[in-house]
């Protein structure tokens, strides 16, 4: 049953599609909504690049013996597939594509406090993404995106110091959308517009944008100092000249693990307004969804050791950080369980973003869940550097921060495009995508379970893991269709979908108060807001409620 | 940070802070020669936390700073500096224990 | 069906040339522009901080190699740029005054003899940078370090291992340090055309109070890494 409520529009208005035309109309914007577009284009180009490499990697272990590519290649391939994907997927995806369009629409503001800083940063983003590209071309890196020292300082001659320039450049990029996000979030409300009143897709970016501005410097710092051993021969992580390598690890997931939360917000943000719209409700307990985002952000800073159990640091901080890590899990399941209570008498409406929303809810809190068994020391001892932590991150990244962002990419397109992308082949894509998932990562949490490393590309000692292996690059490919078709079917809207009305889903938000696509400024006036977030049932409300029926 | 002047000069204020600094940074040095034990660092960090405390009150107008958003990125900021030192440092001290 | 009201804009429009088209009002763009810079200085603390942490870290394993290798630096040449700084934040709050009582010539003069301050704190950095050069402390191929007591302890001697530990910190940190004092005096630079061309007013004068923010940070950092660096274990 579709909400959508198609007005084809007669003329075709002034917006911020149309208002300017040509090559450096786009390339010298400081539109928010054009840069958002900028990065749509660039991170998808990223996210099949790292897929290429994914399906490598699934190609070589569909057979026990490394008869594909050889050890060393194999170790660029899951390298240069983590780091392409996190670092110029992952981490900008939601922000700075849903996030720069919306953040500005949201709050009532014509355009982010600093829209130069905002194309700076996409420009570093690209000259990041283009250093990492002539690195992956000319040699790549093999030491894992983790490039623990002191192989990556002291004993791999890949490509390490261009790899951290790249990702350095890229970091930068994602400091610079956060502080941007913050200042805009805090000085450009517009009137009436309360910290309470806000979308919690706000609420959310708010909270990942701390990540990026206090985590990131932290990894920029590690890299300089990689480069320095590396160069110069310092002995900083170096076990034989004093140093320590477990320094390194503690600076690396300082940052990385706050990162994880950096990819999983936004998406977060994007469900919660997915489920209020289509449930037509608000949702329960905005505050504590509000308040755990923050809370998220915050605990996320406390547990970065979880990842070193088994790495040598001492079994009183892994005990600290076990448990700190139990309590990072608290303000997810908060959210989780206000989600369920927002469907439970809710209008439910099955339209694609919606499907999304349900597969992040189902996939989020597996691969959640699988994070808390990794906290337990115990077990983590025997599933560290198993499949088991490959399914359990895909299920959270994959199965819940990919999967909102697509939910969000449909939710908002007729926004972003002022066209209706074809419901039926979007649902048949969700649909694609969750089996195709499954299929892909279910089997690699028995993998793991049962003992088959990470990182290996040679199994045939046992022979008995090629069944699931085969299972799961089947679901690869059926993954990989599914990603293709919204692609496919986004393109063709835009020349052939039907015109959107301003609010298709009569969803609540000022950004659906405006035209699809919006104006240049957003709004022809500044708009002085004076209702409740998700004021849902005055929306559904009947129109005319002063109409007396006939026959009383 | 507003853009008018205070009504009375700052400029008496601005000469003490940066005789008091002075002052600090001579004592810093002067101290660093007397065998005071574990409380040499103590001393010096203690004198350069004052410092930076009066720079960023007095010179970067944070005193008269009429949000409280300013002192919270501050605070933050050093909240998530101990986090990281702290925290590591827990693992590094208790390496050693049975 | 609850509708916005819609109104015009809520402030006259200022025809200001430095007002921003997407702010609403200066103060608004004044407001945005100081929060920004204080966010951004607070990345700074973690980009610093984590070499606070591996400097932490390898003091406390190390105490007595790091105290021997801190007593070979100039504890006077430190303290020197320790007031040259202070002297320099004074002149940058000095030169945010002047901008706020339209004193063009006071605000031009103290952005000049900052930056001179900023020169001279590089050019004492750089003969510290000299002299450990050639007593060959660089990390790297030359580096040497034998037979160099440690404080307190008679008869026992560094470990040149972990004094390379300590200098790798002592220059990246100190270098880390002097490349953002080379940035804030890029940034003053460009204050100080500006100023020559009078666009400074007391009713805009945002960027030399947000550059002013800047520089007293570096200032801050330096008045860390002074005793943290030069003053481990100095006496006797």
């Amino acid at each position: 049953m579709s909400m959508e409520i198609a007005i084809p529009q007669p003329v075709e208005r002034e917006n911020y599609l149309n208002n300017e035309y040509g090559f450096w109309s786009w390339l010298l914007t400081t539109d928010h909504k054009r840069i958002a577009l900028l990065y749509l284009v660039s991170i998808t180009f990223f996210f099949f690049i790292g897929g290429f490499f994914a399906l490598l990697i699934r190609l070589e272990l569909l057979t026990p013996a490394g008869d594909l590519v050889q050890a060393d290649t194999y170790n660029k391939l899951f390298t240069m597939h983590g780091m392409v994907m996190v670092f110029f997927f992952l981490i900008p995806s939601i922000p700075a594509t849903l996030g720069n369009f919306l953040v500005p629409m949201m709050i009532g503001a014509k355009d982010l406090a600093f829209p130069r800083i905002n194309l700076l940063s996409w420009y570093l983003y690209i000259i990041g993404g283009a250093l990492m590209l002539h690195c992956m071309l000319t040699g790549g890196v093999d030491t894992g995106w983790t490039f623990y020292t002191p192989f990556s300082t002291n004993f791999t001659n890949t490509k390490i110091v261009e790899a951290g320039i790249a990702i350095f450049i890229a970091g930068f990029s994602s400091i610079l959308t956060g502080l941007n996000f913050v200042v805009t979030i805090h000085r450009m409300r517009a009137p009436g517009m309360t910290w309470s009143r806000l979308p919690l897709f706000i609420w959310a970016h708010y909270a990942t944008s701390i990540i990026q501005l206090l985590g990131t410097p932290v990894i920029a710092i590690t890299i300089v100092l990689v480069a320095a051993e590396r160069a110069l021969h310092l002995g900083i992580f170096d076990p034989k000249l004093g140093g320590d390598p477990l320094l390194f690890q503690h600076l690396f997931w300082f940052y990385s693990h706050p990162a994880v939360y950096i990819m999983i917000l936004p998406s977060m943000g994007v469900v919660t307004e997915i489920i209020a719209c289509f449930s037509r409700k608000r949702i329960f307990g905005y505050h504590f969804v509000a308040f755990s985002s923050i809370a998220i952000a915050v605990f996320g800073f406390l547990v970065w050791a979880h990842h070193m159990f088994v790495a040598g640091i001492s079994v009183y901080s892994a005990l600290v950080f076990s448990f700190l890590s139990y309590a990072v899990a608290l303000p997810s399941a908060i959210k989780v369980f206000n989600w369920t209570a927002t469907l439970y008498k809710g209008s439910i409406h099955y339209d694609a973003p919606m499907l999304y929303a349900f597969g992040f809810l189902g996939l989020f809190t597996i691969g959640g869940l699988t994070g808390l068994f990794l906290a337990a020391l115990g077990i983590d001892v025997h599933v560290t550097d198993t499949y088991f932590v490959v399914a359990h991150f895909h299920y959270i990244m994959v199965g819940g921060a990919v999967m909102g962002y697509l939910g969000g990419m449909h939710f908002w397109w007729p926004k972003i495009s002022g066209k209706l992308y074809p419901e039926g082949w979007a649902k048949l894509a969700a649909l694609i995508v969750f089996i195709g998932f499954n299929l892909t990562f279910f089997p690699q949490f028995l993998l793991g379970y049962m003992g088959m490393p990470r990182r290996y590309y040679d199994y045939s000692h046992m022979p008995e893991f090629q069944v699931l292996h085969v299972l799961s690059t089947a679901g690869s490919t059926v993954l990989g269709v599914g990603y293709l078709l919204p692609m496919v079917y986004f393109l063709w809207s835009m020349r052939y979908g039907r015109p959107a009305s301003d609010n298709p889903w009569n969803a609540a938000g000022l950004e659906w108060k405006t035209s699809s696509p919006p104006p240049t400024f957003n709004f022809d006036k500044e708009p002085v807001v004076t209702w409740e977030a998700y004021n849902y049932d005055e929306l559904d409300a009947p129109v005319h409620p002063q109409e007396v029926p006939v026959g009383r | 940070m507003t853009g008018h002047a205070s009504a009375k000069s700052p400029l008496k204020l601005y000469f003490a802070i940066w005789a008091t600094l002075l002052v600090f940074t001579f004592v810093t040095y002067k101290v660093a020669f007397i065998e005071l034990g574990p409380f040499n660092p103590v001393v010096a960090l203690v004198i350069a936390t004052l410092k930076a405390t009066l720079v960023a009150l007095f010179f970067m107008h944070v005193w008269h700073a009429g949000e409280r958003l300013t002192k919270l990125v501050i605070v933050s900021a050093i909240f998530f500096l101990f986090l990281l030192l702290g925290l590591t440092m827990s693992d590094y001290l208790t390496r050693g224990w049975h | 069906m609850a509708d916005s009201t819609l109104i015009g804009l809520h402030h006259e429009e200022e025809h200001r040339p430095e007002l921003l088209h997407h702010f609403a009002d200066v103060t608004q763009q004044r407001n945005a522009a100081s929060l920004g810079m204080w966010v951004f200085l607070a990345t700074e603390v973690m980009f610093f901080g984590g070499m606070f942490c591996a400097y932490l870290v390898y003091r406390t394993a190390y105490f007595g190699d790091f105290a021997a290798a801190s007593k070979s630096i100039d504890a006077t040449l430190g303290a020197t740029n320790t007031g040259v700084l202070i002297c320099s934040s004074l002149t940058v709050v000095l030169a945010v005054w002047a901008a706020q009582t339209a004193r063009r010539a006071l605000l031009i003069s103290m952005l000049v003899v900052t930056m001179l301050f900023g020169l001279a704190f590089l050019g004492i950095k750089g003969k510290e940078y000299y002299d450990k050069f050639e007593e060959h402390h660089v990390p790297g191929a030359s580096f040497s370090f034998d037979h160099v007591p440690i404080p307190g302890h008679p008869g026992e001697y560094a470990n040149p291992r972990h004094a390379e530990i300590y200098f790798s910190l002592y220059f990246v940190m100190t270098g880390l340090h002097a490349l953002h004092m080379i940035v804030g005096l890029g940034i003053f630079t460009w204050l100080l055309i500006m100023a020559w061309k009078g666009r400074f007013t007391p009713e805009y004068h945002t960027p030399v109070e947000i550059g002013g923010l800047y520089w007293h940070f570096v200032d801050i950092i330096w008045i860390y890494l002074f005793p943290l660096l030069y003053l481990i274990d100095r006496h006797p």
